[in-house]
């Protein structure tokens, strides 16, 4: 027992900075009665100090490695206490954790030791004795080790739900300076393989219905922020990019903690850029749910997303030609970029302006957010913005009337950069 | 002395409620209050009587509702019905006399006082059934059943039985809410209501080594030894933190200190 405590702290610390914690999205019902069942939505059954959620057991099943990425606690030269997990060790946990409803599941990855096989395939036999002998049908996310066969990420996909590997540092230079051991080719090749039997198994599923399930849940990336001092504008066209390229699920962006004294990263004590790394999420759903291209959030004119803004608004007050819209009459797609309207905002206004025409009190009561809105829109109502303002006035008098969670934070941070 | 004011009295189950709409419908009854059995009178004024729960009835009244609302407007409906709120009941007859009453789904008119209403009532005990989903922790006994205490806001045990028996299908495992006094069981087959007989200061931890297997009390420190380690101190977060887990749910959880 004091054996596995040791190993589970140890190996859930240095499991910690890979942030996916999402559990949703598989299809995976319980319909051999036995353990666990992943059809719904994602369950956070935690959180932690850090307010981050607690869904899955998230451990690597050895923090020995045979590389030296500057950036990774893991790294080889680091000084640090290392263990191993046996894999009916893991197994154990996972299920007990499971059955008294801790977890959703089990998000196991690894440090590499020997080669990327022998990594894989352990992490393989843990996913299929789970499913095998446990009968689990809980949620198991494998991280797929970059230079794995491609037969081992074969079967890896049909154990598991997901599947992901880290590329980290959003740029190859930075990639090349950090990492050195490590190919960019290393990290697409499984990201290629992994998409292509998704696509197999899809189109098989059309005709042969008992087809085996490939990670049902797609396969999710995740880039490290402010360790290689790269522009926003760079991580999201790379966030883009797999989106577009590989059908990601998800892209994660994790602001660099800083666990080195290596000269080629912030200083241990660094502030850690989460309001950056929340400007980043808010684009990357801008992206995924509000019909917006990246490239008209960050071009060359503006490479960084604003600080005191959200990005939405960044947008709008820039292009203060689509303003101000008809709550009445406007589509969904430019509905959706109004500043203060959510998407959910979005369908009930649509679903209410059937039976009436919509007032100021209306949309208050509808749920949106008017005091940001207002400068954007019309609606059934004589009272409206009628001053002709600039898009710095707007944001300004927004400024004034909200106070930001950050707003010490970036207060502090434009006083650093000035 | 004929007043035209009505006070109907149901059984505190939801078919009891719709058989009351049912007798408001069919007598056409205008000015109508209905209360739980048990409840205090207010009205002096009005004529009081009791219904009795007709399944038929109520069935007729809820297979009306499904035709003139999705799936999610029934489910909002009875969700909102759990909610206990005071004088929900009224509430929810007025709704579903404005649902009758109009042609078309009222369903997505988000400016109707009653469909604004019932959605936020739904919503909060929806929330609160998702909590559960995710804050109930199963202790194991010694004859192997996992076992789980709970005092939610609202009666929410209905609404997540489904969920725990599609993924507990190979343990037999009980939900019991403290604060109503009945449970769910589920014996490996199907989930059934049960009432215990525990005193009032009951608390499960007491008799914890009589009760409890004895690797219980290790896989409860493990995973807070997990909880611990899986926390990354350089961006401590109390705000958020307790946003996501407000602390009248850190009971439940052992990894906060809690005991329920």
């Amino acid at each position: 027992m004091d054996r596995i405590r040791e190993k589970l702290n140890i190996l859930a610390d240095a499991a910690k900075y890979d942030v996916s914690c999402s559990s949703s999205g598989s299809k995976r019902t319980n319909h051999n009665k036995g353990l666990g069942d992943s059809s719904g939505m994602g369950i956070c059954h935690s959180y932690t100090e850090d307010g981050r959620c607690v869904s899955l057991l998230k451990i690597l099943l050895t923090n020995h490695c045979i590389y030296d990425c500057a950036y990774c606690v893991t790294r080889k030269s680091n000084d640090i206490k290392r263990a191993a997990f046996k894999v009916q060790e893991v197994v154990d946990l996972t299920v007990n954790f499971y059955r008294r409803n801790y977890i959703e599941g089990l998000f196991l990855s690894s440090g590499i030791f020997k080669d990327a096989d022998y990594t894989m395939e352990r992490l393989v036999a843990v996913a299929k004795k789970l499913r095998t002998e446990e009968r689990f049908n809980g949620y198991i996310h494998l991280k797929s080790i970059p230079g794995a066969s491609d037969e081992l990420m074969r079967e890896a996909g049909l154990y598991a739900d997901r599947l992901s590997v880290n590329i980290e540092i959003p740029t190859k230079e930075g990639l090349k300076r950090l990492a050195p051991d490590k190919h960019h080719e290393d990290f697409i090749k499984p990201m290629k393989k992994v998409k292509h039997e998704i696509l197999l198994y899809q189109s098989e599923k059309k005709i042969i219905k008992s087809t085996p399930k490939y990670a049902p849940a797609g396969q999710s990336t995740q880039m490290i922020v402010g360790a290689s001092g790269e522009t926003d504008q760079q991580i999201m066209y790379t966030s883009q990019f797999f989106y577009k390229k590989f059908n990601m699920k998800r892209v994660y962006y994790s602001g660099y903690v800083p666990v080195s004294h290596d000269h080629r990263l912030p200083a241990i004590g660094t502030q850690v850029p989460m309001l950056r790394e929340n400007r980043l999420y808010q684009t990357d759903w801008l992206m995924r749910f509000y019909g917006f291209d990246v490239t008209e959030i960050l071009n060359k004119d503006h490479p960084n997303l604003d600080v005191d803004i959200d990005p939405k608004l960044g947008w709008a007050i820039r292009n203060m030609q689509y303003f101000p819209v008809d709550i009445n009459k406007a589509e969904r797609w430019l509905l959706a970029r109004v500043p203060g309207i959510g998407v959910k905002s979005v369908h009930k206004i649509i679903a209410a302006r059937r039976f009436r025409k919509l007032g100021w009190e209306h949309l208050q009561k509808i749920g949106i957010a008017v005091s940001r809105a207002r400068y954007f829109i019309v609606c059934d109502s004589k009272d409206f913005e009628r001053r002709d303002l600039s898009g710095a006035q707007i944001k300004s008098m927004i400024l004034q009337q909200s106070s930001s969670k950050y707003q010490s934070f970036y207060n502090q941070q434009l006083q650093l950069f000035s | 002395m004929h007043i035209g004011a009505y006070t109907l009295v149901y059984d505190r189950t939801f078919d009891g409620l719709l058989s009351c709409v049912f007798q408001v419908f069919d007598r056409k009854l205008k000015t109508v209050e209905i209360i739980k059995s048990g409840a205090s009178m207010v009205s002096l004024f009005s004529e009081v009587f009791p219904v009795t729960t007709n399944e038929q009835h109520a069935q007729r009244v809820w297979q009306g509702l499904r035709k003139k609302l999705p799936v999610r407007g029934t489910h909002n409906l009875y969700a909102a019905f759990l909610s206990e709120q005071p004088k929900v009941e009224d509430l929810l007859l007025g709704y579903i006399r404005h649902i009758f009453h109009s042609d078309r789904s009222v369903a997505g008119d988000y400016t109707n006082l009653y469909v604004l209403k019932i959605a936020q009532f739904a919503k909060n005990v929806g929330r609160e059934a998702h909590r559960m989903e995710a804050f109930v922790r199963f202790k194991r006994t010694k004859d192997g059943l996992y076992f789980a205490n709970i005092t939610p806001d609202f009666d929410v045990l209905p609404l997540i039985a489904r969920h725990f028996k599609s993924r507990y299908a190979d343990q037999r495992w009980m939900i019991y809410d403290l604060t109503r006094k009945y449970g769910i069981y589920y014996d490996l087959d199907t989930v059934e209501t049960v009432e215990l007989n525990l005193a009032d200061d009951h608390k499960a931890t007491a008799n914890a080594g009589l009760i409890f297997d004895p690797a219980e009390l290790a896989f409860q420190q493990l995973w807070k030894d997990y909880f611990d380690h899986t926390n990354i101190r350089e961006r401590k977060n109390t705000k958020l933190h307790v946003q996501h887990v407000p602390r009248r749910y850190w009971k439940y959880l052992s990894e906060k200190g809690g005991s329920c």
